[in-house]
């Protein structure tokens, strides 16, 4: 399937993968609508941008092949999308109870407080052609390929 | 149709909850055509066992109970008899026998009977009030009870996964509850005593109590229903319901003198196969390999469930996988503080190489704590704050060596980026792998 | 502290109505102009760091930011400008050298925007290069001076015995950045796309780096007075050597790489300790006339068994011509000319902006001359500082040269906004620089697919230009200075350019 792909080396660390996630998940889609009347003010990415000194990557649901969340969820909530292999979060499933906090081993589901249940969780931007986080980083640390149908 | 037909089929699996269910959908990614029949003494519903303490809070509907929607077994061509007990398995014969005395003959079997509560001999427990939790009826039964009564307070035995979720329950339904835990610790199993103090605070601070190395003698009641118990010290609680949950024990019932090897549960090797060779196990019945290696176990937790019933799916249907072996692992929130608890947490002083990492901040109710041995994480509690809490078990399932990063492991903002180079790389750059 | 008496040159305008205090500004300038402040929830500038490099322009989501010259200006006069009046004052307060990088930035005449090119009309039919064959294949290197060949039973071969060439897809190459003026990463860009394209770039006096090996068929690697990096396998890794006598930006001094500059990998391919400063010294030590220089030359040729081509570089000064003969004399292959307006990673603004003559005027003097000595064969002509265009390059080819470098329109392919401040080792654009958080900025993937679209875009110019002409191959412009003719030019200015007036017929 065609996943997201990390360059650590070519991550600059300005976390407008960020930035554009929040956006592409708002009614809008307007950068500036997003920000001034959309976004909560303390809402996280899907995508979480790691830093350390000069080192940075940025980080969102890997859609692992065989996904320890969708094992461990028990409401179903956490699903495959038959079409597109894309792990889904049905967040109307959802009850909080925190078992794919548990074993995802990327950390990438993240409580969200205000409404007791997974927040934000990657949805490969409901199979866009280019999700938001990839056409908008400006050095190509990340890039949205297929590569396990390659020889 | 001639009742005293024999039924038979290429798989026959006893069970329709998550082990039985990811079972299924593993025979059908590689056997689309071979015939399944899946008996269950319970409903056609499929529902998620451990929802059903948010449905007893009022949590979720009815209808978000469901774990696979009601076309599923439609989805995969499988022929479902509901509200039907097998009692017996007979391997010589390849059939299982109904409670109504019919046989269905089958090509391979998959027994994932679950567990049944333990109920231990209390005295005067035989009167209205007194339950178990481990199935929808319960829940629904408490329910019902709950508000024909009018109950206001509860006690609780057992303060293990079930006890807990139960008590998380009754106090969404503003219930004053005492929980009653043999042990010195709430999770006894992967609990310390920190951790345990740290929920009874906050427990205490909506007004219930954690009475811990203590037991009830015996139920009092009054008009053949509960009004309190008595206490092994001697304390009396008053209480309009009780729940009995000190744990579950495999539902070995069906294979007892059938030639299945059983020991606790039914004993299964790594593809799920029991000693008979067209004979599987899975989920909380099946007694399977730890991960840290010893004796094998029954881990009664719902990731391993599904993962077993997988595995055994996939290997009835041909293809072999491997199970790593079972580890412990528990989400609760209870009084608002959410635990997350994975592996060996809780040590008894005569381990080697073992070494303990803790940090708390008793105030906020946050605690870290982190087992390691030689260098690789075994175990770790996180108490007030579990984000990305699974880098941690994705650490214990890999198996890494964390000597070149171990300062870091109690850090706030530990990361992958806290990884070692080469590890992370594979974690980050990687088609992501199975684990 | 005295009083600082001379204002910031640039000002940052943030329009509130759009900054979202994303802070994207702030994590992407190096020299921390933008700042947040946590309490307030917002994003404020400080004028006196910025230096006008565009990053946070670029990268801002909702292109909330601009950046001004300041209006503030001295009162002045004609001549003494703010700048002259601030350089006084800075040096006043600091009793130092003004440093600055990049090419010349006074305002001398540009020759290339007073030569105008030819084109055919009826008599001479133009071609149409996306229907004709149009070729730009340029050969680097000694040409002997006449072929002869071999008639063995009607198989005709060449007999002559050629020298070592090079062959470029189209007539540019990269020209001389080291490793340590600029990223590894803009190295890589540099390198992959040479590679790619079919042309040559240029080591520079800072080695060459082990993950640059693998180009080496598209390599030149230059030998500088510091002699950085060199030993047998350097020279042999290579397509050509390069001789660096001189440079265009700062004729007649040597270079200094300060020693926080050298971080071990830099170390490694220098050759030198980490952490030691870098000194290129003005001269080679080891040449002091035109046969200590053929000695190195033929040194070289010795160590590379004569199978690659050996370029020496001077300076456009104002001897060039007879120069560029007496290294062509030390047996050089091609003869590098480095031009008035040649760039630099940190030269004084004194010699950058006061020394040296014109690439255009270079050009010509030294074709006319090898003509002159019939010694125009033995070497090509590289012309190198400050072409920005592809008219440049026809134009250069035009005057006589064989193929010209490109360095500081690299970095711009590359990103690079001229804002001079390379010697801070602060480059935003990941260029000049060896601040690992900062040369990550430069992905050579996308650098190197950008230098091809360059070189790509300009070549397409080339050959609409030389069809235009109805010329089907760069060779016949080479030196056709009727194809050229000037425009606001004194007689003697078109006398050493060897062009007639605009106006002037054949
Ligand atoms: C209240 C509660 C909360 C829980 N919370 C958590 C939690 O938070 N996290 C966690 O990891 N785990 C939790 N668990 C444990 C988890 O639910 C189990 O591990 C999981 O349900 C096991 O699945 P299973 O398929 O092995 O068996 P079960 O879910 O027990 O299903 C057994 C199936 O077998 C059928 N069956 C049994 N006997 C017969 C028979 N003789 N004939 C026909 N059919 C039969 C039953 O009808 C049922 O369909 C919780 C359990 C309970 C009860
Ligand atoms: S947009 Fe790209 S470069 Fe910027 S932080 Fe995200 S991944 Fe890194
Ligand atoms: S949430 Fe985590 S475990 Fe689930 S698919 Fe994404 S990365 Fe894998
Ligand atoms: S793919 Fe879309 S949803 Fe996923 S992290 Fe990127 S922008 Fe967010």
């Amino acid at each position: 399937m065609k996943r997201i792909y990390i360059s650590e080396e070519y991550c600059i660390g300005c976390r407008l993968c960020e930035i554009h996630c929040l956006v592409a998940h708002t009614k809008s889609k307007k950068i500036l609508k997003a920000f001034k009347d959309e976004i909560p003010k303390d809402a996280t990415a899907a995508v979480l941008v790691e830093e350390e000194g000069h080192l940075s990557f940025a980080l969102q649901c890997r859609h692992c092949s065989d996904a320890p969340c969708i094992e461990a969820c028990m409401t179903g909530a956490m699903y495959r999308d038959k079409k597109t292999g894309a792990v889904l979060h049905d967040e109307d499933k959802c009850v909080g109870c925190w078992m794919c906090i548990m074993v995802c081993p990327f950390g990438v589901t993240a409580a969200d407080p205000a409404t007791h249940k997974i927040t934000s969780k990657c949805d490969l931007c409901a199979g866009q052609d280019s999700p938001a986080c990839v056409a908008n980083c400006p050095n190509e640390a990340l890039v949205y390929e297929d590569r396990e149908n390659e020889s | 149709m001639a009742k005293s037909k024999k039924k038979t089929a290429d798989y026959v699996i006893v069970g329709n909850s998550v082990a039985a269910i990811a079972a299924v959908e593993a025979i059908r990614e590689t056997d689309c055509d071979g015939s399944i029949i899946m008996v269950t003494k319970e409903g056609e519903m499929i529902y998620s066992r451990p929802m059903i303490s948010y449905y007893l809070a009022g949590k979720v509907k009815l209808k978000n109970m469901r774990y696979r929607e009601a076309g599923f077994y439609k989805q995969h061509n499988i022929q479902l008899l509901a509200e039907k007990k097998v009692v017996k398995v007979e391997p010589k014969k390849n059939t299982v026998k109904l409670g109504d005395g019919s046989l269905i003959g089958y090509g391979r079997l998959l027994i994932t009977t679950g567990g049944e509560p333990v109920n231990p001999p209390i005295k005067g427990a035989a009167v209205k009030g007194v339950f178990n939790f481990t199935t929808l009826q319960d829940a629904e039964s408490i329910s019902r009870f709950i508000k024909a009564n009018d109950v206001k307070s509860a006690v609780i035995l057992g303060a293990g996964l079930i006890g807990l979720k139960a008590a998380e329950a009754l106090l969404a339904r503003k219930i004053k509850i005492t929980i009653v835990e043999l042990a010195d610790r709430i999770l006894a199993t992967t609990f310390d005593k920190k951790a345990s103090q740290i929920i009874d605070k906050a427990l205490s601070k909506q007004g219930c109590r954690l009475e811990l190395s203590d037991s009830i003698k015996q139920v009092i009641s009054g008009k053949g229903k509960v009004t309190g118990v008595e206490l092994l010290s001697g304390k009396k609680l008053a209480a309009e319901l009780v729940v009995i949950a000190i744990g579950v024990r495999p539902n070995i019932e069906i294979v007892k003198g059938s030639g299945i090897k059983v020991k606790r549960g039914i004993v299964v090797d790594n593809a799920m196969q029991t000693n008979i060779s067209n004979i599987y196990a899975a989920g909380d019945v099946a007694e399977a390999a730890g991960f840290f290696g010893g004796r094998k176990m029954v881990l009664a937790i719902w990731p391993d469930a599904y993962r077993q019933g997988r595995i055994a799916g996939a290997a009835m249907a041909g293809v072999k996988t491997r199970y790593q072996g079972g580890i412990v692992m528990n989400s609760v929130e209870i009084a608002s503080v959410p635990t997350i608890s994975v592996g060996v947490t809780v040590l008894d002083g005569s381990e080697d190489n073992v070494e303990v990492l803790e940090k708390s901040d008793l105030k906020n109710s946050i605690y870290r704590k982190i087992v390691l041995k030689d260098d690789c994480l075994e175990g770790v509690i996180l108490v007030g704050k579990i984000d990305r809490a699974g880098i941690y078990t994705g650490l214990i399932k890999d198996r890494v060596k964390t000597t070149s990063f171990k300062e870091l492991l109690l850090n706030e903002d530990f990361g992958i980026i806290s990884l070692p180079k080469d590890y992370r790389k594979h974690m980050v750059s990687d088609v992501p792998m199975m684990m | 502290m005295a009083l600082k008496t001379y204002e910031s040159e640039f000002k940052i305008v943030r329009d509130d109505s759009k900054c979202i205090a994303c802070q994207v500004c702030v994590r992407q300038c190096a020299n921390n102009a933008h700042i947040y402040d946590a309490e307030d929830e917002k994003v404020y500038a400080d004028d006196s760091k910025c230096v006008n490099c565009h990053r946070c322009v670029s990268m801002c989501p909702t292109k909330a930011l601009h950046i001004e010259h300041t209006p503030l200006q001295f009162m002045g006069t004609a001549n003494w400008t703010s700048s002259a009046i601030r350089n006084v004052i800075k040096q006043a307060d600091t009793g130092g050298v003004v440093l600055t990088a990049m090419g010349c930035d006074k305002k001398y005449p540009n020759y290339w925007d007073r030569i105008l090119l030819n084109a055919s009309q009826v008599t001479n039919p133009s071609i149409d290069p996306l229907r004709e064959p149009m070729e730009l294949k340029t050969i680097i290197g000694k040409k002997p001076d006449k072929l002869e060949f071999e008639n063995k039973g009607g198989k005709v071969s060449l007999k002559t015995h050629l020298t070592p060439q090079l062959e470029l897809s189209t007539p540019i190459m990269f020209s001389a950045m080291s490793y340590g003026s600029i990223s590894l990463n803009a190295h890589k860009s540099l390198a992959r796309a040479a590679f790619e394209y079919g042309i040559y770039w240029n080591t520079g006096e800072g080695g060459l780096h082990k993950d640059l090996k693998k180009y080496k068929d598209r390599t030149i690697v230059q030998v500088a007075s510091g002699r950085f990096g060199v030993n047998s396998e350097y020279l042999n890794t290579s397509a050509a050597v390069e001789i660096k006598i001189g440079q265009g930006a700062k004729p007649g001094i040597g270079g200094h790489l300060p020693g926080e500059k050298v971080p071990e990998e830099i170390s490694v391919t220098r050759m030198i300790p980490a952490g030691t400063d870098a000194l290129s010294p003005a001269p080679h030590h080891d040449i002091y006339s035109i046969e200590d220089l053929k000695q190195l030359v033929y040194a070289i040729k010795e160590a590379t068994r004569y199978t690659k081509p050996v370029f020496v570089k001077i300076a456009a000064v104002h001897n060039v011509s007879s120069i560029a003969s007496g290294v062509v004399r030390a047996g050089a292959d091609a003869v590098v000319i480095d031009g008035l307006l040649g760039g630099t990673g940190a030269a004084p603004a004194v010699m950058r902006d006061n020394v040296g003559i014109p690439i255009e005027l270079a050009i010509a003097v030294v074709d006319a001359r090898f003509r002159d000595e019939g010694i125009r064969n033995q070497a090509s002509i590289i012309a190198a500082g400050g072409f920005r265009n592809s008219a440049d390059v026809i134009k250069a080819i035009a005057l006589g040269a064989d193929a010209v470098y490109l360095g500081t329109a690299a970095l711009v392919a590359l990103g690079c906004h001229v804002c001079q401040k390379c010697y801070t080792g602060k480059c935003n654009w990941g260029i000049a620089t060896q601040d690992p958080y900062l040369t990550k900025r430069l992905n050579p993937n996308i650098g190197s697919g950008r230098l091809m679209n360059l070189l790509r875009g300009w070549s397409i110019e080339i050959k609409e230009m030389l069809g235009g002409m109805g010329i089907n191959a760069i060779e016949s412009l080479r030196g056709n200075r009727e194809h050229l003719r000037g425009i606001d030019l004194h007689d003697k200015e078109r006398e050493l350019l060897g062009i007639k007036a605009a106006g002037e017929t054949w």
